[in-house]
This record gives structure tokens, C-alpha cells and sequence, in this order.
């Protein structure tokens, strides 16, 4: 269970993280959602230790991030963040297997190298394993960053709006594939993301933030209500069942 | 601050600045002058004062100019490779034409300062990482490199320690007859006023420029051409003077926000003033030798610039 | 062709390099002859794979192939001190003569500055590296403000003495300072091996390596203390030759077109030896001596540079 308590942030005078308190259960996917600069990524990123925070505490299974060994801590959570920018030029599978040097430090075992092949197969990248990344679409791109992720074989996995920059096609593939790793692999998948009809199909649990704090928690049939998206965004929604999923209406 | 407190001070600092000196001339003499005192203000004090002056202005707009077009607070001839460009083609006009005149080594001095500008601005646009930190650091390994290549043929033909000499900004060796090139400044400074806007407008991006009827390319090159031939001018004559084009815009944002025109004048005094200050410590602090131009405005010029940055990190 | 085996034709032309080198014209006199040679080859592989190596290595920190570690002001501060050691005790003083002391204090020197850089750095966590670069490039403009004005003051026998100082030069390596060199280097290879298996992943950038579980600010600050000694050696023992790192590291990538860094660093070293050694070579055959190794390679290291920089942007 990732268990963050009381935790703030402060930019200059400004409180991007004011006072929060927030459990994520295990296996399950929980989203963030949220207005603009409300937080969440920063909250992610703290989580798993990218940035620094400035009060509270956050636990990993007992474990307190910021105090543990920085290789312990990525064998249990690994965190994608939106822009991956590395400017060097590897291959899918040289990608992925990035993933095992919590394990390896570097050096490939035998065992390595068999979770690199699975990972690849599990994101269907087989095909494409010794294509460069810049001569791959943004959706096969983003499907590699996520083998690499597998690889890494954490319990907990982060997202960053995994879904930015993607069409339709290649979101629900890329939501199909971490509904999976919750139920099949029993992962806890955590994202962060903007497209609330996604956040409506795909999660278990759903945290709604604003203005640095979080404003509600609780199942997805619980947050996605026509009240409490109303508070978080300012703006009326109307809400449909279609194919017992809950719809949200907003674009008039 | 007041524009009114900028002319007061340039007034004092003016007038400081023509009766400071070996010889003794007190403004109570200006209607009793002796020959020799009424020589030396004409030959070399008033030389002196006007140059400081058109180069603390000049080199403080082509400042303002190019942060206004690269968007970057941190660029400048210093920083963009303009001046090592110019001291370049000082290095080529004196290589190839020995005996050269002042106005050939300007035109080639201009030519390179413009050439080492506009390929630091083309390295802007394909420059991805559009930090404001990184460009200036990118400018500045430009401007070295540039450096390298005319130490390179500086040593071929024997001139380094020369080339210090004029690499060092110096207002002491300004007397009659060595720095009336600098006086090419003053239209160069009239057009600036001219297209303040429209250099606040072209910085903004080429599309948003088109966006609004703005032939951006042209306002650019005509900026860059002012940049450059300003610059080139100062390097020749005065020397290199390491940031003044950085730190006064910038001194003037800091209280007067980023509008171009309103700052343009704010900018040119505080420009003229700030030199003026330099150069009379730099003469009276070691009286009766004196600390060149270049030393003190570098010391300053980059406690100030680190001072900058360093702020810039607090707000983030 | 694989990279094994250019790697292995690389080392080939190195020895061959070397061979030719220490043979060529070797005369009668050889028992006079070679060991001198022999210990300027040496010097030369010790300066470009102590250089090839830091820059490499800071390349991929900073995640960027258009910085080289002497931009953050070593060089400058190197020059400052030579400087003003001849223009306060004259060039026949000990600190000047006595290549060890001096030795000991450039080093000493340049070490507690970047140690002092890095203080600022790392003070309050996490500050971006560019504001590092851009701290220590305004050092150096600061330096280098005082070393010229240094300069214009020296007497210009005097001078000579500070440009023999100014430009790398392997003609007079001395036995003892190659002896002090080679066990620093040795102790630094060994303190530097343990954080070699992180700098691949280190080229992801710094939120993949956190992810990947490095403990970011304790390798990075212990990398870059490790360049800082290699520079500050490496300029000590011959002086500075800031572009030499650029070249070697970016034709490294070119040629090897990998992210393994054991591959690169010994390509790089190869690459780095090849150059110095053909560039002593043409020096000192072609040129017959009229110009010093450092210049020419700042000079094609700073071409080359600018031609990287106009041709792509995808490395940086």
C-alpha cells in the first residue's frame, strides 16, 4: 500500500501541495484527476522520489521513500513520466531492458533476459524489438517506455498521462494493457490523467485533486457523479449509463 | 525611479567625469581657461566623455535589442558570440590589409560580428532544450569557440599580447582622432527607437509576427544589423566591455517591466550612467594609474549577471 | 563493421601512431633520443585519455554533447594563476621554475573552485546543471578579465613566459611532474571505476536513472568531482587545450554510434590519442614547430563544433 500522510510542497510562495493524505490500494488502478495545476503529477512525482517534498511523510509498504535505498526502491515502484525525452539512440529492446538494471546493475543475467522477452511479448512489440525509438509512432513509443516499465517487474507502476499525445486507438489500447497488469499480474497501477471518461471506464479507485488538495477519494461509481466533478472543475456535468459504464456529458 | 533622478545623475557623473584628471581643471576655470587646460579638455577629456557615453548607450540597446528578439533575458553580445566575432574580424582586417583604415576594419569587424550573430540566432532555433539558462551558456561556448579560432591565427602572426590590448575595454587611450568612428551609433540608436515595437513584436515568433502583418525577417536583420555594427564599432575602438548589454535591460526590467519602448530611454541613460560610474572609480582608485574599462565593467558586470541568475532560481 | 573491431583498428592506428613517433628520424643519438620521446608519447596518452574520458563522462551527465568540462572556468583560472604568479614574483620565481609547486598549486587551485561550484550547486538539492555550466562560464569571463589586464601591465619578456603557458605544449614535459601525474590519475581511475556501470543508464536522464534506482545526487556529485581532478591534472601537467575533449567525445559518438560507455570511453581514448600524437606529429614535421599542438586542435575542435552545431540538434 502506498500510504502518503500530511505531505506539502512549496514553489517560491506558492503551495503546490497543501496538507495531503492519501491511501492507494494494492492491485488496483487508482486515478488522479483534476483541473490544470492541481497538483497531481507533482504528487506522483514525489511519490516516487523524482522530486523532493518539503513536509509529511510517504510509506511504500511500510517503507519510507525518502529514507530507503534508492535501489530498493525501484524494484518495488517505478514511476513513466509524460515527456520522455532521451536523446540517445536505442533500440525497443534495448529500451526494455534498461528495465533490469535495479536487478543487473547493468549486466544482463540469463533471468534478465527472460523477463526483457516477456515484457516485449506482453506489449506486443516483437515485431519492432531492434527498431530506434524516434523511427517508432508515438503509440508504439509509448508501448516500448511501458515494456521497459514491465521489465522492471515493480509491484507499484506510475503514470504520468500515459494517454498524452495518443489517438483514440492507441488510448484504449494502452488503458487494455493496464487493466491487465492490475488483473492479471496483480500490480498496483497508479495514473495520472486528464480524459475523465477514461478514468470513468478503466479504474478501480479514483482521487480527485484541486488546488494542491485533495477534494474527494473513493470508488469510481462514488467520484463520478454529477456533484463532486461539478466542485472539482467548476462546470456542469450530465452523466449516462451507456453499456454499464458511467458516461460523463460535458461539451455543452 | 524616475527618469528625471537617471538625467540628474548622468548630469554629475558628466561633469565629474571632464574634471577628473592628472591635470587640474575645476569647472570655476571654464571662463579662464589657459591654452594647456582648454588642450587637454578638448583633446582628450571631452573625447573621452563622449565616447564613454555612446558606448555605455550603444552596447546597452544592442542589449535590449537582441533580448528582445531571442525572448531571452540573458542574451547579449557577450553572450550570443557577438563580440568575439568582432574581435575576429579585427584579427582578419589586420591580417589582410596591414595598414588598413579605421573604416575598413569596422566594415570587416561588422561583417564578422553579423556573420557570429546570425548563426547564434540560427543555432537558437534548433536548439529543442529552450531554457532560459542553456542559451546563454550555448551563446557563450559559441563566443569561446570563436575565440579559439582567432587565437589561432593570432599566434600564426605573433599578435597575442596585442590582441589583449584590444580585447581589454579602455577608455584612457580615447583622444581626439581615435574615437570618432563611435559616433556611427547615434543614427543606429534613432532607428532602434524607431522600431522598438516592432522588435517586441518579431521576438514573439515568426508566426505570430506574420499573424500580425509584421515582415519578420526584415525586423530581425534590421535588428541584428544595429547589434553588429554597434558592437563592432565599440570593440574597435574602446575594447571589449564584457556584459554592459546584459545587465543594464536587465537592471531596467527589473523596475520598469518589458515593454521595449518605454524602456529604451531608461536603458540608453542608465547605460551611459553606469560607464560613466565604472570608468571615474576605475580612475580615481588608483590614482594617478587607472583600472581600464574592461576590468571594472567585468568585475561588476559579472558579480551582477551571477546575482541575476542566482535570483531567477529562487522564483522557480 | 562491429564495434569490437573498430575499436580494434583504432587501436591499431594509435600504436602505429606511437611507433612512428618515437622512430621517425630517431639518428644516431638515439640513447638521447628516445627515452625523451618516449616520455612525450607517454604525456600525450596520459593528457588525451585523462581528457577523452571527463569529457565523455560529463557529457553524458549533463545529457548533452556541446559542453565540455573546461567551460566551467578551469582554464581560466588556470591562466589567472600562472599569470599572476609571473606579474607578482617574476618568471624566474619558484612558484614559477619549480614545476612541482606549481604543479601542486594549479591543481589545488582549480580543485577548490570547482569544489566551491559544486557547493553552490548542490546547495538546497536538485539545482538544474546548466546553472553550474552557466555560473562557472561567467567565472571564466571573470578570470580571464583579470588575466588580461595582467597581461597589458607585464613586461612583454615576461609576457612570452605567459604564453608559453597559455597553449598546451608537450615539447618540455618534465620526469617528475609525470611521475605526480600518473599516481593521481591511477587513484582517480581506481576511486571512478565503481561508478562506471551507472553512466549508461545516466544518458536516459535524470528521472529514468532516479526511476532506475541510482541515487542520483550522490553519483553525479561524485562524477563530476572526479572531472574536476582529471581537468584540473590534466590542464596542470600541459596546459589547456579546451576543445580537444568536444572533438574526441562527439567523433566517438559518431564513429561508435552507441550508448555503452565502455565502448565509448575507449574508443574515445583511442580517438583522443590518435589526435594528439598525428596532431605532435604534423606539428612538429609539418610546421616544423611554428605553432603549438593546442591551438591547432582548438581551432579544428571549434570548426568541427560549430559544423555540429548548424548540421543536427537531435544530440542536444
Amino acid at each position: 500500500m502506498v500510504d502518503v500522510k500530511h505531505v506539502s510542497k512549496v514553489y517560491g510562495n506558492k503551495n503546490v501541495i497543501n496538507d495531503v493524505s492519501v491511501k492507494i490500494a494494492k492491485g488496483k488502478i487508482t486515478s488522479f484527476i483534476g483541473p490544470n495545476g492541481a497538483g497531481k503529477s507533482t504528487l506522483l512525482s514525489m511519490i516516487s522520489r523524482l522530486i523532493a517534498k518539503d513536509e509529511g511523510e510517504i510509506y511504500i509498504d511500510g517503507m519510507d521513500v525518502t529514507r530507503c535505498k534508492s535501489n530498493e526502491l525501484a524494484k518495488k515502484i517505478s514511476i513513466l513520466k509524460q515527456s520522455n525525452n532521451i536523446n540517445i539512440r536505442l533500440t525497443v529492446k534495448e529500451l526494455v531492458s534498461f528495465g533490469r538494471f535495479p536487478y543487473s546493475q547493468g549486466r544482463l543475467t540469463k533471468e534478465d533476459r527472460k523477463f526483457v522477452a516477456e515484457a516485449i511479448r506482453y506489449m506486443e512489440l516483437e515485431d519492432i524489438q531492434h527498431k530506434y525509438l524516434d523511427q517508432l509512432s508515438g503509440g508504439q513509443r509509448q508501448r516500448a517506455y511501458i515494456a521497459m516499465v514491465i521489465a522492471q517487474d515493480t509491484e507499484y507502476v506510475l503514470l504520468d498521462e500515459p494517454l498524452n499525445n495518443l489517438d483514440m486507438k492507441h488510448s484504449v489500447q494502452i488503458m487494455k494493457v493496464l487493466r491487465k497488469l492490475a488483473d492479471e499480474l496483480g500490480k498496483t497501477v497508479v495514473i495520472v490523467i486528464h480524459d475523465i471518461n477514461f478514468a470513468s471506464c478503466y479504474s478501480d479507485y479514483i482521487v480527485a485533486m484541486k488546488d494542491g488538495r485533495v477534494i474527494k477519494e473513493g470508488t469510481t461509481d462514488e467520484i463520478i457523479t454529477p456533484s463532486v466533478l461539478n466542485e472539482v472543475y467548476d462546470m456542469d456535468f450530465k452523466i449516462e449509463e451507456i453499456d454499464a459504464e458511467r458516461i460523463c456529458v460535458f461539451y455543452s | 525611479m524616475k527618469l528625471i533622478y537617471l538625467i540628474i545623475g548622468f548630469i554629475i557623473l558628466a561633469v565629474t567625469s571632464l574634471f577628473l584628471g592628472v591635470q587640474d581643471i575645476s569647472p570655476l576655470d571654464l571662463f579662464s581657461l589657459t591654452e594647456a587646460q582648454a588642450h587637454v579638455l578638448l583633446v582628450s577629456r571631452i573625447p573621452r566623455l563622449v565616447s564613454i557615453i555612446l558606448a555605455g548607450v550603444g552596447m546597452s540597446i544592442c542589449g535590449l535589442i537582441m533580448q528582445q528578439l531571442t525572448r531571452n533575458k540573458f542574451v547579449s553580445p557577450t553572450t550570443a558570440g557577438t563580440e568575439d566575432s568582432a574581435r575576429f574580424g579585427i584579427l582578419v582586417s589586420l591580417m589582410l590589409f596591414s595598414t588598413a583604415s579605421p573604416l575598413v576594419k569596422v566594415l570587416v569587424a561588422f561583417f564578422f560580428a553579423l556573420l557570429g550573430t546570425f548563426i547564434f540566432m540560427k543555432l537558437l532555433e534548433k536548439v529543442k532544450y529552450k531554457d532560459a539558462i542553456f542559451i546563454p551558456l550555448v551563446g557563450m561556448m559559441f563566443g569561446s569557440i570563436v575565440g579559439s579560432i582567432t587565437t589561432f591565427f593570432a599566434y600564426k602572426n605573433d599578435l597575442i599580447q596585442n590582441m589583449s590590448s584590444w580585447l581589454q575595454g579602455n577608455f584612457s587611450t580615447m583622444i581626439q582622432g581615435r574615437y570618432e568612428l563611435l559616433y556611427i551609433s547615434i543614427p543606429l540608436v534613432a532607428v532602434a527607437y524607431l522600431y522598438a515595437n516592432k522588435f517586441t513584436i518579431a521576438g514573439m515568433g515568426e508566426e505570430f509576427s506574420v499573424n500580425l502583418g509584421l515582415n519578420h525577417k526584415q525586423v530581425v536583420n534590421i535588428g541584428l544589423v544595429i547589434v553588429a555594427l554597434i558592437t563592432a564599432t565599440v570593440v574597435l575602438t574602446v575594447g571589449m566591455i564584457p556584459f554592459l548589454g546584459l545587465i543594464i535591460p536587465n537592471i531596467v526590467t527589473m523596475y520598469r517591466g518589458d515593454n521595449l519602448q518605454n524602456s529604451l530611454s531608461h536603458t540608453a541613460l542608465l547605460g551611459a550612467v553606469f560607464v560613466l560610474a565604472c570608468d571615474i572609480f576605475g580612475r580615481v582608485v588608483i590614482h594617478p594609474y587607472e583600472i581600464p574599462i574592461g576590468l571594472t565593467v567585468g568585475v561588476i558586470g559579472s558579480g551582477i549577471f551571477l546575482y541575476m541568475i542566482m535570483r531567477r532560481k529562487a522564483y522557480e | 563493421m562491429s564495434n569490437k573491431s573498430k575499436l580494434a583498428i583504432l587501436a591499431v592506428i594509435s600504436i602505429a601512431l606511437a611507433a612512428a613517433f618515437i622512430f621517425i628520424d630517431l639518428g644516431s643519438n638515439w640513447d638521447y633520443a628516445l627515452p625523451r620521446r618516449i616520455k612525450k608519447v607517454y604525456a600525450i596518452v596520459l593528457t588525451g585519455a585523462v581528457i577523452a574520458f571527463a569529457t565523455l563522462v560529463f557529457q553524458t551527465i549533463t545529457n548533452n554533447r556541446i559542453l565540455t568540462p573546461s567551460i566551467i572556468g578551469l582554464d581560466s583560472l588556470y591562466l589567472l594563476i600562472q599569470t599572476f604568479l609571473i606579474f607578482a614574483f617574476g618568471s624566474m620565481n619558484f612558484f614559477v621554475t619549480n614545476e612541482n609547486i606549481n604543479f601542486v598549486i594549479s591543481v589545488g587551485f582549480m580543485v577548490l573552485f570547482a569544489g566551491f561550484l559544486y557547493k553552490l550547486l548542490f546547495h538546497g538539492g536538485g539545482q538544474n546543471i546548466y546553472f553550474l555550466l552557466l555560473v562557472g562560464i561567467i567565472f571564466g569571463t571573470f578570470f580571464r578579465s583579470i588575466t588580461e589586464f595582467m597581461q597589458v601591465l607585464i613586461d612583454p619578456n615576461e609576457f612570452l613566459v605567459v604564453q608559453d603557458r597559455m597553449f598546451a605544449s608537450f615539447n618540455n614535459v618534465k620526469t617528475d611532474l609525470l611521475l605526480i601525474a600518473t599516481v593521481a590519475v591511477i587513484l582517480i581511475t581506481l576511486y571512478s571505476i565503481r561508478y562506471l556501470k551507472y553512466l549508461d543508464v545516466l544518458s536516459l536522464g535524470k528521472d529514468q536513472a532516479v526511476n532506475l534506482g541510482i541515487d542520483y545526487d550522490h553519483v553525479v556529485k561524485r562524477l563530476l568531482i572526479i572531472i574536476a581532478v582529471l581537468v584540473s591534472i590534466s590542464t596542470a601537467l600541459v596546459g589547456p587545450i579546451t576543445f580537444l575533449g568536444l572533438l574526441v567525445a562527439n567523433v566517438a559518438h559518431q564513429f561508435l554510434n552507441t550508448y555503452r560507455h565502455t565502448q565509448l570511453i575507449i574508443g574515445a581514448v583511442f580517438i583522443s590519442i590518435i589526435a594528439l600524437v598525428g596532431g605532435q606529429l604534423i606539428v612538429e614535421r609539418v610546421f616544423t614547430f611554428t605553432t603549438t599542438l593546442s591551438v591547432i586542435v582548438n581551432f579544428i575542435g571549434g570548426v568541427y563544433f560549430i559544423y555540429l552545431l548548424l548540421k543536427e540538434s537531435k544530440s542536444w
